[in-house]
């Protein structure tokens, strides 16, 4: 097969992978076993995805509080990320960490934190140490549109465009920090991506839920990173379908009209794909279906693992401090 | 032997451990200027260059979490705040990320990066350039939190920052900068947690942070005139804590005062005391005393500032005062800060 197309399939596949994770822990968090704030990127899938694919193992990425899909599409480990929201022992965080806080370095996903714009800065930390070192390997941050209010966005394109630090920044603008449109909360006429090149670094924005044109601009940023020619920017629109925390649907909550939510689903990234490429007669409806029964296999095993797995024993509370 | 001055105690530990591990670097505003953080990083860069010693844009909270991210990939940042009153700046980092990284993310591998902050006083220097964070530092478990006092100290306790597992912070002061001392040439560590005795006595404990460690060994001699014999211990960590040495010295002398270069409100003192309390309430034979600055913020009116920090007169009265004699202080002991005129 062209490598192009198989490149398409492996979008698709993983875009599948992560649906089918989140959504059978939606579905499961109503039992109240996972006992842990989850905030899922159900239709957010594309930015994670597609960034990722145009990274090496040996690159790293840092994430915010809605991480899971960016964990899993760079690699993490899906059995130790389910067991680490059932809290138990075998989690990647050996349930110290719980949702917000997934990490998993072999896969060179290094951390996630739920303050807003903190992993800004552990990402051009990393690119600092990759240019010291004189590798080339490019450190990832993900964020939402809320982090750009924070200050510590401007210190970091500051402190990555003077240094020329391989970063790259990749906004996921999903218009809603919490329950707080975009508009309320920056100015609209002058856009995130724009703010963004103030500062005199390639920024583009691309349409979040095409993961081919995400995979793109990404490997664009990430080769001329890796060549020496310093940070870039993504601004990714997309749209978040459930509720900001927890697995629930949340349109008749009035912050949002169930049209737009419609909307955005109709839109849908992994509809997208796989229509495109059944159409281009890439894959078939059934290889689509085959994706899904493979992908909830392995979710359902990964839950299972954690549901008979330990949970930490109680004398082990402290140790890990020092 | 040869003596050091605390400043350059600093350099020279920076320098020994940056020739011994290529994965240190210095970053922080002004570590490269013609000042080099009062000569403290002034020959790593001679040495080293901007490769490894650089000056960055002003961004404490970006830098923290920059720290972090390189640490996490192999390096050992060591981050300098010429005043620490600029660290609040960079406590989301710290607190929320650096000091919890080896729990929280459940792999038993920490950050280590190293924060020096330099605690200023004197010459008017204000209520945002006069204040000592050590409490603050010190409530975060994860954290190292050290206060050297004396040169030695300082050497051997950024030795340890640098080889150490992290995160640390360390809590240089500025008046301490001239003091002047014999200094081991190796770079020996000295472990966090481990305080020292800076004068042993048998009628009182007076425990003493930072410069009021310095400032406490001058109180003993004025008591030494009237007739007390103090101890005078520095817990040189205040994270973690030198409990026992604190238990075994009460044990010895039943009374104790605790001087603090910050305020008493929920502050290390208060900590102190509370340790002398739980685990030692049977040795004492009076109530704990501290002595540090009143609540409120630091101000520049000359009298009003030397009334505002602890001096060895008020730590020495403190003393007789929980001694019970009839004493009372003679004048005439200066502020150590009185001759200070900067630089700041």
């Amino acid at each position: 097969m062209h490598a192009r197309l198989e490149l398409e399939l492996r979008l698709l596949r993983e875009m599948i992978r992560i649906r089918t994770a989140e959504q059978t822990i939606a579905d499961l968090y109503p039992e109240g076993e996972m006992r842990t704030p989850t905030h899922f990127s159900i239709g957010q899938e594309a930015v994670a995805v597609g960034v990722c694919t145009a990274l090496r193992r040996d690159d790293v990425v840092f994430s915010g509080h809605r991480c899971h899909a960016h964990y899993l599409a760079k690699g993490g480990d899906l059995g130790a990320m389910v067991a680490e929201f059932y809290g138990r022992e075998t989690g990647c965080a050996r349930g110290r960490g719980g949702s917000v806080h997934l990490n998993d370095p072999a896969a060179g996903f290094m951390a996630s934190s739920a303050i807003l714009g903190q992993t800004m800065a552990t990402a051009v930390g990393s690119a600092l140490a990759f240019k010291m070192d004189g590798l080339d390997r490019v450190a990832v941050t993900f964020f939402g549109d809320g982090a750009v209010e924070e200050g510590i966005f401007h210190e970091c394109l500051n402190f990555a465009v003077v240094k020329r630090l391989p970063v790259l920044f990749v906004c996921e603008n999903n218009g809603y920090s919490t329950h707080t449109r975009l508009e309320i909360r920056q100015p609209a006429s002058v856009s995130i991506r724009s703010r963004a090149a103030s500062y005199g670094l390639p920024s583009v924005r691309v349409d979040g839920n095409d993961v081919s044109a995400v995979f793109a601009a990404a490997q664009e940023a990430v080769d001329q990173s890796r060549q020496g020619h310093g940070p870039s920017f993504m601004e990714c629109m997309t749209y978040r379908w459930r509720e900001h925390v927890g697995p629930m649907w949340d349109y008749d909550k009035g912050y949002r009209a169930k049209a737009e939510v419609d909307e955005w689903i109709a839109r849908c990234p992994i509809k997208r794909a796989s229509e495109r490429l059944i159409a281009e007669g890439v894959c078939s409806a059934d290889d689509v279906e085959r994706f899904e029964r493979d992908s909830q296999d392995e979710v359902n095993r990964a839950v299972a693992a954690a549901k008979a797995a330990p949970f930490p024993a109680v004398e082990d509370l402290t140790v890990g401090t020092y | 032997m040869r003596s050091l001055r605390y400043w350059q105690a600093i350099s020279e530990a920076t320098v020994q451990c940056m020739e011994a591990d290529p994965s240190i670097f210095v970053a922080g505003i002004g570590v490269d200027d013609f000042k080099g953080i009062f000569g403290t990083t002034a020959e790593a860069y001679r040495r080293f260059g901007s490769a490894r010693v650089f000056d960055i844009p002003n961004c404490e909270n970006a830098m923290t979490g920059i720290a972090i991210g390189a640490a996490a990939v192999g390096k050992r940042p060591l981050i300098v705040h010429p005043r620490n009153d600029f660290m609040f700046l960079s406590m989301d980092q710290i607190f929320n990320l650096a000091a919890k990284w080896r729990y929280m993310f459940g792999r038993n591998v920490g950050v280590p990066v190293v924060f020096r902050g330099i605690v200023g006083r004197g010459w008017g220097q204000g209520a945002t350039h006069s204040q000592s964070l050590q409490a603050v530092f010190g409530h975060f478990p994860g954290l190292y939190v050290a206060t050297p006092a004396s040169p030695a100290d300082a050497k051997g306790l950024m030795v340890s920052a640098l080889r150490g597992t992290g995160p640390v912070v360390l809590l240089e002061n500025r008046a301490l900068y001239e003091l002047e001392e014999v200094v081991p040439e190796e770079a020996v560590p000295i472990p966090f947690g481990k305080g020292k005795i800076v004068r042993p006595g048998k009628d009182i404990t007076i425990v003493g942070i930072s410069l009021m460690a310095y400032e406490a060994k001058r109180a003993a001699e004025i008591l030494a005139d009237h007739g007390v014999d103090a101890e005078v211990i520095d817990p040189r960590s205040v994270r973690p804590f030198d409990e026992a040495m604190l238990l075994e010295s009460i044990k010895k002398t039943g009374r104790l005062v605790v001087a603090d270069t910050s305020w008493a409100f929920c502050g290390f003192a208060a900590e102190v005391a509370a340790v002398a309390a739980e685990k030692g309430w049977e040795y004492l034979k009076a109530p704990v005393r501290r002595v540090t600055p009143p609540d409120c913020p630091a101000p520049v009116s000359r009298p009003l500032e030397e009334a505002f920090h602890p001096s060895p007169l008020t730590i020495a009265q403190a003393c007789l005062d929980l001694c019970k004699t009839d004493s009372s202080i003679r004048r005439g002991v200066s502020d150590v800060q009185a001759s200070f005129a900067g630089p700041y």
